[in-house]
């Protein structure tokens, strides 16, 4: 069996992606594996159609690696691959219907608007501005609707910033969402489901030194405390869990996933799922397999041999 | 629950070692963004890598095989802190063609001249020392500044490099202030990244303001053999010896050697070839050995020419693919030598917020922020002719000027205005983006 790590693509996010690639391979090789690291160009398809017994782990991130596309290509190919389907990644992906699912299914999500830049522009910015910020009131939060790793997120303090902040979302694409800021503690659920049923590892606690877990607090080394598992009641710790669980499997997610979450005075609030969570050396989920007393390449082990036997 | 331990941590268990002057060194969103740039569907009209392809590959490894052959065991071995001498000498005759006359005792070899740039800057400035530098000024420099926790203060330029008078009234507000200056840093060739070069005679009342009111002056002068119209200016270390002159291979043969040289006065050069002992303990032989090996054995001058060619044919597709496309309200700058050319978009847009616009419509870019200490430059990027050929600055060009379209109509429609940048470590593209 040769396990192929794809990583690096042409989103946003390709610096992130190289550096979860690299590590997942390397801790996969020190497991024993034997791993083919690969970009994503004109060559992977033969590259997959070529190697015998291929398990592919997609650690793509943004773009058509979380988008669903790259992984309904490899469902085209018959070839197993590690994490959500493509259909599952595609409402994951983008915020604004991966919030609705969550909602429809009665679990606790964040209150937000999604609306392409066109409709400022045909019904004038102004006014809509203007209710927009009377529905959701002050602070909010603004971001595309499909990217990852905070890059063209906001925090919005008052109606004079959203302008800029709403310019600064469109850059990454034609849709943004604008959502309520839910003051609480701000912690990342990993979901592993090693074939007996999706489990919440120890949920992490974010801490950033600066106020906001931006994409510099998230990848400078020493700019956020991460606090496993995160001080909170055992209640909450629970409800947390639980509420990650639920939100896995209503955007119906595989394997392995992270569930962003707010836990506020009433409880835990969803607002963002993940179907490639980060694998830096400063992200979150190998914080939460360190705190469940597992490694990288032994988890990365188990979910391959789960989907060979699929 | 059960009872478990907590585990707090910050991923770095040495983070409250680090000294202050690390700590504006973070992680950049904007630097990751050009993480894409070296992909082949991406014109990348970012970076400042040197076109190399084009040189005599073939007779450059055979001149090196002789060299490690009847040499080896003195190319390979430590060598002296200020460099080679022989190598010091080749030195002089490159400086010679833009007008300089010195001693081979006054060089000092370095790790490219960013290396120079970073013992002149450890040599002089304390913490909150002030230097000056043009408006705007190559953002490796001004990481080299911040470091050293000086603080950077921009002299207003215009098409001809620094402003005299801007000049004389900001020498005056900072003393004023009872700060420190400890020196002008310029690049008066084809300055990175505005592409703007100092004339003569700019030059000469330049060296003048400075030298009356007692501030230094450190030449860098990484393009000045790349003239593409012209024959090249003197240098300003040729007017005035006190003038410290950075100088370079990397454009004019290869960056990979990592040699660059300072020139310097005696008592400068002293305490400089000290600074590089403590450093590095001597600067790289083997790059010396070869680069004088080059510089003997082939026609480096009549490269350079054909560098130039390569260059001129680069930037005037650049230039008029500008003229065809961009948008009104739009300028940019025609430089006579060097890489780069300064766009000054339309009123209103922020280059650094266009960024990642760019990168989905396959184009990257430099956003002029990057070039200033003190959160200018949002309206400005900085395109770069020297890697890609012609047909695909053509086609990066007009990406680009679609980028800006795009942006145009989505600022319209929300009425944003640019406003200063919070000042912040400037983040450019890594060295090896092309």
């Amino acid at each position: 069996m040769t396990v192929i790590v794809i990583a690096g693509g042409l989103s946003h996010e390709r610096d992130v992606s190289l550096r979860s690639g690299r590590r997942v391979a390397q801790a996969l090789r020190d497991a024993g594996h034997t791993v083919v690291e690969t970009d994503v160009d004109a060559d992977l398809v033969e590259l997959i159609r070529g190697t015998e017994g291929a398990v592919v782990v997609p650690m793509l991130h943004g773009g058509l690696g979380e988008d669903g596309a790259l992984r309904e290509v490899l469902e085209v190919l018959g070839v197993p691959f590690v994490g959500p389907t493509g259909e599952a990644s595609r409402l994951t992906f983008d915020k604004s219907i991966a919030t609705s699912v969550v909602r429809a299914a009665g679990l606790a999500a964040t209150q937000q608007i999604a609306l392409p830049h066109d409709i400022f522009r045909e019904l004038g910015a102004p006014a809509l501005m203007e209710a927009i910020g009377q529905q959701l009131g002050y602070p909010l939060m603004v971001k595309p609707s499909r990217s990852g790793s905070a890059l063209g997120v906001t925090k919005v303090d008052d109606a004079a910033a959203l302008p800029g902040a709403l310019v600064a979302a469109y850059a990454y694409g034609p849709v943004a969402v604008i959502e309520e800021y839910l003051h609480g503690t701000e912690v990342a659920v990993t979901v592993l489901d090693e074939g007996e049923g999706p489990v919440a590892l120890p949920p992490v606690e974010i801490r950033p030194e600066s106020g906001v877990y931006d994409y510099e607090s998230r990848y400078t080394a020493g700019a956020t405390r991460f606090v496993t598992p995160a001080e909170l009641s055992d209640g909450e710790l629970n409800a947390a869990q639980d509420l990650a669980v639920a939100v896995h499997q209503a955007l119906g997610l595989r394997h392995l996933s992270r569930v962003d979450m707010i836990v506020t005075a009433e409880g835990p609030v969803f607002f963002e799922g993940n179907v490639a969570p980060g694998m830096t050396e400063t992200s979150l989920a190998p914080l939460a397999f360190e705190a469940a007393g597992r490694e990288l390449g032994d988890v990365f082990s188990v979910l391959i041999s789960g989907v060979r036997a699929e | 629950m059960t009872e478990q331990v907590r585990h707090d941590t910050r991923l770095d268990r040495f983070v409250d070692n680090y000294s202050d002057r690390t700590q504006g060194m973070r992680v950049s969103a904007v630097r990751a963004l050009f993480a894409v740039a070296n992909r082949p569907e991406i014109v990348s009209l970012a970076g400042g890598m040197p076109n190399i392809a084009d040189l005599p590959l073939a007779g450059i490894a055979d001149s090196m095989a002789e060299m490690i052959r009847t040499r080896g065991t003195q190319v390979m071995q430590y060598g002296s802190g200020q460099g080679e001498p022989g190598f010091r000498e080749q030195i002089l005759s490159v400086m010679a063609l833009e007008g300089i006359t010195a001693h081979p005792d006054d060089v000092v070899v370095t790790a490219g001249s960013q290396q120079g740039l970073d013992l002149v800057t450890r040599i002089f400035c304390n913490p909150g020392d002030v230097i000056l530098a043009e408006s705007p000024s190559y953002v490796g420099a001004l990481g080299t500044f911040l470091s050293y926790q000086t603080e950077v203060v921009h002299v207003t330029s215009d098409d001809n490099g620094i402003n005299p008078e801007a000049l004389r009234e900001t020498i005056a507000n900072v003393q004023a202030q009872g700060k420190k200056i400890k020196f002008l840093y310029t690049i008066p060739n084809y300055n990175n990244p505005s592409g703007v070069t100092q004339p003569l005679a700019r030059r000469q009342e330049v060296v003048e303001i400075c030298h009356t009111a007692g501030v230094l002056v450190v030449e860098d002068n990484p393009y000045g053999l790349l003239s593409l119209d012209a024959e090249p200016i003197p240098a300003m270390r040729s007017l005035n010896d006190e003038v410290i002159y950075l100088g370079s291979f990397s454009k004019t043969f290869a960056p990979g050697f990592r040699v660059g040289w300072v020139l310097a006065p005696h008592a400068v050069r002293e305490k400089l070839v000290l600074a590089q002992e403590s450093a590095t303990l001597c600067p790289p032989v083997f790059s010396q050995f070869a680069i004088g090996n080059y510089l003997t054995n082939h026609d480096w001058l009549g490269q350079v020419h054909i560098f130039r060619d390569m260059y001129r044919e680069r930037r005037d597709a650049m230039l008029t693919t500008l003229s065809e496309v961009m948008p009104a309200g739009t300028s940019w700058t025609r430089p006579a030598g060097g890489f780069f050319v300064w766009v000054t978009l339309p009123e209103g847009l922020d280059s650094q917020a266009m960024l990642p616009r760019g990168v989905n419509a396959r184009v990257a870019f430099v956003p002029g922020s990057a070039f200033y200490a003190d959160g200018q430059g949002a309206r400005n990027v900085r395109l770069s002719f020297c890697f890609p050929p012609a047909d695909r600055i053509q086609l990066g060009v007009k990406r680009f000027a679609d980028v800006v379209r795009r942006e145009l109509e989505v600022m319209s429609t929300f009425g944003v205005h640019t406003s200063p940048i919070e000042p912040r470590m400037p983040s450019g593209p890594a060295p090896d983006l092309s």
